[in-house]
């Protein structure tokens, strides 16, 4: 559709579509794309473009990330310490790429390399207003600064290099408003995963979601940007949150940022993008935050999500054959038994890491729990960037997690996407601070549990799941 | 492209709901350049069992190891952007999906690379599924000019499409072409974006 007329009340996303709307053409819109984040596999979306014989029409506007491929340790030898000629070429492939069209580098050397979905937000390259794809499903996480942040495949992105732009149609407007105080040990990751088991797994496939209500708005940027990631596990292709003095706080500064005179200018446009008041969405969800518990995932699907003082569930207790063939084929897979309590899961891994949980603040809360004991099982912690990693021995959380026997490691997305050499055994079980815990997703085999980075922390120093909130406070 | 008209060929019911990219085209296959090898990579987790052997996976066997379409169950193709996740389907020889809805982004990738998807009622694909665990080799024929799918039996279900992902996939259009046309139009967006929005471009 064209740009809504003018003086109708318009939601934070309406707004973002309609000042980046070029042209309709039969129901599908052209939308002007700001910034692109590409990462090693978008390989596929330059040798097709190349095929094609076009060019990158804006390369200043195309950032480009190695993150994926890149090992976690040994990174002082750059891409010499990559032992795997096929996992190497990865890297190699995108750095020549981006290097051959003038395309901004985060390169395996960079002082500031990172996760293309870390690295962005903390240099400041996202800011509220834009609209903005990347190569990755993730690519959602971007909403929480209040701009279009949608994720596409290699085809999609070979056309945004191409022609700066992206054919879409207007999707549904979904709000989900949360209300309340989140409670003590209960965080982000909590909240989203809360709200993907309310919803289902594809409980927003064709819609926007703004997050909004009092628990949203009380939340830190990094814990916005945790809840907008996992939009896609819903089904949201983009979600995102209002721009406020939260937004403008964590902005204020940062290497990209605008500068003076243009900052203000800025400010005066953003606090222009927040929903009006009377906008209306097509669907709306509310929960109340203070109801959620710290909470894990049992089974394949990230909507598979229970607070941790629950059970596995019956699949007797199924609403229906559906349900119950799913569950049980869920519970076989992650060799589990109907109706044992959670907290009786051991485990023989914990990561911590991924876009989803590997900034400053996660690493903060897995430390606060690493400091009480040891590690009883293998223990990675994965920071998101070299920037979070710096920020972090700062700190001296490096230490805390070593002498607790947490391995400290170096920044990429490691055993989230388990594509750079780090990866689970067969039938090996790890708590995980990542998004997915689809089958063999962390290897052939693997069987993953989501949870939020204190519940991680605090899985990795019992050597089974417990509940975070019976060791601190 | 390959322009996609009609077809008629086997279809293969794969009942689980929320089949994720990850499952179509496993991580680790995703540094594969993008060729005839992906054939074996679809679904090689359930075809393959953990020592390599083949396993007795639908697509494994006659007549299913020829299917040309799926027909499949809610959410198929959630998670990860891949489109190695299409260009698995591809290769194995499937020209369309049948579900009750798909990953938004699967779903765009599939149009990008002429693989037809098609939306149809939740109860309606869990029929077709059981004809086809009950005759199996049945082969479907889609109509996509006429937006129709013809079952086994002869029944006809009609579906939506978008007219202009119709009309690019039944000439095999590029889209970049198609966009180039709007190439003035973008270089007038674009100047009067940056004049309006100065700070976001450096």
């Amino acid at each position: 559709m064209s740009a809504a007329p003018t003086g109708t009340a318009r939601t934070l996303f309406r707004k973002l579509w309609d000042n980046h709307h070029v042209v309709t053409d039969e129901g599908e819109s052209l939308l002007y794309i700001d910034r692109a984040l590409a990462q090693e596999n978008t390989y596929h979306a330059f040798v097709a473009l190349e095929a094609q014989g076009r060019q990158v029409m804006r390369p200043d506007q195309i950032y480009a990330f190695t993150d994926h491929y890149v090992p976690t340790t040994g990174r002082a030898k750059g891409l010499a310490g990559i032992p795997v000629a096929e996992i190497r070429n990865m890297v190699v492939q995108l750095q020549d790429f981006a290097r051959k069209y003038g395309i901004n580098l985060y390169g395996i050397d960079h002082a500031q390399q990172g996760i293309m979905h870390i690295v962005p937000p903390e240099l400041g390259i996202v800011q509220p207003g834009l609209a903005l794809i990347g190569n990755d499903s993730h690519t959602s996480t971007h909403g929480a600064f209040g701009c279009l942040s949608y994720g596409v495949g290699a085809s999609e992105f070979a056309h945004v290099m191409a022609t700066q732009t992206l054919w879409q149609t207007l999707p549904s407007t979904l709000r989900i408003r949360v209300d309340g105080q989140l409670g003590f040990g209960v965080s982000a990751k909590d909240l989203i995963l809360a709200i993907i088991a309310t919803i289902g797994a594809d409980g927003a496939t064709d819609h926007a979601i703004e997050y909004a209500g009092s628990a949203i708005q009380a939340l830190s940027m990094e814990a916005r940007m945790t809840v907008c990631n996992m939009s896609i596990e819903a089904g949201g292709r983009a979600g995102m949150v209002a721009p406020d003095d939260t937004t403008f706080a964590y902005l204020d500064g940062r290497e990209c940022s605008p500068k003076g005179a243009a900052w203000e200018k800025a400010l005066d446009f953003w606090r222009t993008l927040p929903s009006d008041t009377g906008a209306t969405f097509d669907r709306e969800v509310v929960l109340d935050a203070s109801l959620i518990a710290p909470t894990v995932t049992w089974g394949v699907s990230p909507a598979h999500a229970l607070p941790i003082d629950t059970a596995v569930p019956d699949p007797a207790q199924a609403g229906n054959d559906k349900q119950r063939g799913e569950w049980a084929s869920a519970i076989e897979y992650m060799g589990l038994q109907a109706g044992m309590a959670l907290s009786d899961i051991r485990v023989d891994r914990v990561f911590i890491g991924s876009c989803t949980n590997a900034r400053i603040e996660d690493l903060r809360a897995a430390a606060e729990v690493a400091r009480l004991g040891k590690a009883q099982v293998p223990t990675w912690v994965v920071p998101g960037s070299q920037t979070v990693r710096r920020q972090a021995e700062s700190e001296g959380l490096d230490r805390i997690f070593i002498d607790a026997g947490f391995e400290w490691r170096d920044p990429g997305c490691s055993l989230c996407t388990a594509i750079n050499g780090d990866q689970l055994e067969p039938g090996e079980r790890c708590v995980s601070t990542s998004n997915r815990n689809f089958r063999n997703r962390q290897g052939p085999g693997g069987r993953t549990h989501l949870a939020s980075p204190a519940m991680a922390a605090a899985a990795a120093i019992n050597g089974r799941l417990v509940d975070v909130r019976t060791l601190i406070g | 492209m390959q322009p996609f008209t009609t077809l008629e060929g086997v279809a293969a019911p794969i009942d689980d709901a929320n089949v994720d990219t990850n499952q179509l085209c496993p991580t680790r296959f995703n540094k594969v350049p993008r060729g005839p090898k992906y054939a074996e990579i679809l679904f090689y987790d359930q075809r393959n069992d953990i020592d390599g052997r083949r396993t007795g996976f639908l697509l494994n066997r006659p007549p299913y190891d020829k299917a040309q379409l799926i027909v499949g169950d809610s959410n198929f193709g959630c998670g990860s952007s891949r489109e190695t996740a299409v260009y698995a389907l591809y290769e194995f020889g499937i020209r369309c999906v049948i579900a009750p809805s798909f990953g938004d982004i699967f779903d765009a990738n599939c149009a990008k690379n002429g693989l037809l998807t098609v939306a149809l009622p939740i109860a309606t694909c869990a029929a077709l599924r059981a004809m086809l665990h009950a005759a199996p080799g049945m082969t479907f024929a889609i109509d996509l000019e006429a937006q129709t799918v013809t079952d086994g039996q002869g029944g006809v279900h009609r579906f939506d499409i978008s007219p202009i992902r119709k009309r690019c996939l039944l000439n095999g259009y590029d889209d970049i072409s198609r966009t180039q046309e709007y190439r003035p139009a973008i270089e007038a967006f674009e100047a009067r974006h940056r004049a309006s929005h100065p700070w976001m471009f450096r």
